[in-house]
């Protein structure tokens, strides 16, 4: 777990370019595991049915489907590297949602205005975690769950019975949420660009390195002098940002918008991230990883039905899959430290 | 770090007395008497008290019961709380009490919590009809009901059969597996389907728990897993929604049929579009029509809410008195592309 993660020291030079290469192909291979494990499932399930990729639809839903939770997990995986999480992400999806619709409906705002305008709602809702968190020093467990349900509170007051209806939506968004451009649907696109910034950023910008260095010792961190709580305000509002964006790619795709949006999709997303190798204390792991993850949940949600297994243990079999990626997690650290161990005593 | 937890639980225990506190204010019963007796007679007046005002399904049974007022010349009026929780109704319905109105209609948001103020109006022998959701059958006269499970599930086989023209593959796409109206209607369907239906196959029943998600993922499980499928049953409104949606940016736009129980206005653009033919659901619109001449009913006498007795409702015809109280509106109504542009719920 934490003695992945690169040491909390400048930090500013990626894993790979430290002595340790044989940790960064084991970073490398963390995530080949589970691209492994997603590229089996969808063997197999093609195999059984191969309208599941090879059909306009199915190939379509591939990339189409995960790109709400790609985005999400990109955000959440940023926040558990600082040894936080913020779980308050699905009631901003669904409170920014319902906003873009708001906006649509009694405004007239050209699309992209809303969208921005939603965006910011997130990244606003996001600093409100950020500042409980880094000020006030509680654990953001704790401040996300509060804010799960202010935010959800909020939500049901101002939407009530109300639903937003495909037709109150702009026939330019609604196109949007299912197009594609050649051959890609346009919100994979959106996700695919959202995780290319955020991966850069991560792993180049000093900022990026400061959050693992913040998740792997904070107080480490702090004594070094790193600005620990710009960089956890960062992370949040950064989260927020993407849950505010995730709830416009929710409209685009879905059209309905009632109040209960996105609610659950929070674990949906933290499970992703964990599934992708983020270590849920901390200090290591990579954006990559939690779209990586964020995929494999989606296509097993897509694929279970698919395969006969019964509503019933669809979710179990996701619970089941969480427990394997945080065993998996916990034994390969202990080898590492292990070897680790054993070097020292070599040297 | 033991600080930080403390502080943690501090939050934690101010959050959850918060909310405590939330859900414990109000809840007093009322206590004001009144004394007189109710309106009824040639100028009776009628309150509606819906769940929640601004809600486009309770404007539109206010439209019908105003025109049922107007038909039999009782004055009609509409209050009530703009949120849907429990007791919200209870100060309207005492006031209307202490005003003496003629008849109450009540939507109830709580089988239990307005029955004591429902009690002081009946008490002052103003007749009490509930009507779309109700509450314990002591509190009130009669409930108006929707419509029969029955005529529910009827309803939707009969509408898939005409998409398919009666033969071919169907699935249902229901809310959660454990939703007792849901299974109710899917049992109903699957007998009217073997009984009168011989050609089409009912291939596989899909739970997408009223999720938008879980609804869109199962429509493309559907869809993939049985090329041959005709058509689609969605008994719940929010999964209609969602597998029109899919179904409006799939290959299998037109080449399978779908319906189900949607509202006119979430299901208008796919009905425009050409993703859905006809759906249906009751008509709110009927059922404050129908309530208001209950209430009339009761308030003149003609019935008293005993089993068997029979009404007269205006442009609806007779009526009858079920068991329990309950009067049934009957068919859902069916929206197509001619009717969908008249409603707004």
């Amino acid at each position: 777990m934490t003695t992945l993660a690169p040491e909390p020291a400048p930090a500013t030079k990626p894993p790979a370019a430290r002595p340790q290469s044989r940790l960064a192909s084991l970073l490398k291979a963390r995530e080949t595991g589970i691209l492994l494990a997603l590229v089996a499932f969808l063997a197999v399930t093609t195999a059984i049915n191969p309208r599941f990729v090879f059909s306009t639809d199915g190939f379509r839903d591939l990339f189409l489907t995960p790109s709400i939770l790609v985005v999400l997990a990109v955000g959440q995986a940023m926040v558990i590297i600082t040894r936080n999480v913020d779980l308050s992400v699905g009631s901003i999806l669904g409170l920014t949602a319902y906003l873009a619709g708001r906006l649509f409906l009694d405004t007239g705002l050209p699309i992209l205005v809303v969208v921005l305008l939603a965006v910011l709602a997130g990244a606003v809702l996001g600093l409100v975690n950020g500042m409980l968190v880094a000020f006030a020093r509680v654990p953001a467990l704790v401040i996300t769950l509060g804010t799960l349900y202010v935010y959800r509170g909020i939500y049901l007051q101002w939407a009530g019975s109300d639903r937003i209806n495909a037709s109150d939506i702009p026939d330019g968004l609604l196109s949007f949420g299912t197009s594609s451009l050649l051959g890609i649907p346009q919100l994979a696109i959106v996700s695919f660009v959202v995780l290319a910034v955020a991966a850069y950023w991560m792993r180049t910008s000093r900022g990026g390195r400061e959050l693992y260095a913040i998740g792997s010792d904070p107080a480490a961190a702090t004594l070094y002098g790193l600005k620990d709580k710009q960089r956890i305000l960062t992370a949040f509002a950064a989260s927020g940002a993407l849950a505010g964006l995730a709830g416009i790619l929710y409209v685009a795709r879905y059209g309905t918008i009632s109040s209960g949006v996105g609610f659950g999709i929070e674990l949906e997303a933290v499970g992703a991230a964990v599934i992708g190798g983020v270590a849920i204390f901390g200090g290591s792991g990579t954006v990559v990883g939690a779209a990586i993850g964020a995929y494999l949940l989606t296509s097993i949600d897509r694929g279970l039905p698919i395969l006969g297994i019964p509503d019933f243990w669809q979710r179990a079999v996701v619970g089941l899959l969480i427990l394997g990626a945080i065993v998996l997690d916990k034994v390969l650290a202990e080898r590492q430290h292990k070897k680790l161990l054993a070097e020292r005593h070599r040297s | 770090m033991s600080h930080t937890t403390k502080r943690g639980l501090t939050v934690l225990a101010t959050l959850t007395a918060f909310s405590l506190t939330l859900s414990a204010c109000g809840s007093d019963g009322g206590s004001d008497g009144g004394s007189g007796s109710g309106g009824g007679g040639e100028d009776l007046s009628i309150t509606f008290i819906p769940k929640n005002l601004g809600n486009p399904y309770f404007d539109a049974s206010q439209v019908g019961g105003e025109a049922a007022a107007g038909e039999f010349g009782g004055e009609f009026e509409q209050v009530g709380p703009t949120e849907a929780t429990p007791d919200s109704q209870v100060s309207f319905i005492n006031t209307a009490t202490q005003q003496q109105t003629g008849a109450l209609v009540v939507s109830a948001n709580d089988p239990e919590a307005i029955g004591s103020a429902l009690q002081q109006a009946r008490d002052i022998d103003i007749p009490v009809v509930t009507m779309d959701s109700d509450t314990n059958p002591e509190y009130r006269d009669v409930f108006v009901a929707q419509a029969d499970a029955e005529g529910i599930a009827q309803a939707q086989v009969d509408l898939i059969a005409e998409q398919i023209g009666d033969e071919g593959q169907v699935a249902i796409l229901s809310a959660a597996a454990n939703a007792t109206n849901q299974n109710e209607w899917i049992d109903l369907m699957e007998a009217d389907l073997e009984e009168n239906h011989p050609d089409i196959e009912l291939v596989d029943v899909v739970y997408g728990d009223d999720d938008d998600q879980k609804s869109f993922d199962e429509t493309a499980a559907l869809l993939q897993s049985n090329p041959d499928l005709a058509g689609i049953i969605s008994p719940t409104t929010v999964g209609i929604a969602a597998a029109a949606r899919y179904l409006s940016t799939s290959d299998a736009k037109g080449e399978v049929a779908l319906t189900g129980l949607g509202t006119p206005n979430q299901m208008r653009e796919y009905i425009e579009d050409g993703t859905v033919e006809s759906f249906a659901l009751w008509n709110p619109e009927e059922l404050g029509y129908l309530s208001a001449y209950t209430a009339q009913a009761l308030a003149n006498g003609d019935i008293t809410g005993e089993e068997g007795d029979t009404f007269t409702a205006g442009d609806l015809g007779e009526y009858e008195v079920g068991a329990d109280g309950v009067v049934v509106l009957g068919d859902p109504t069916v929206f197509d592309e001619s009717n969908i542009d008249d409603f707004d719920f």
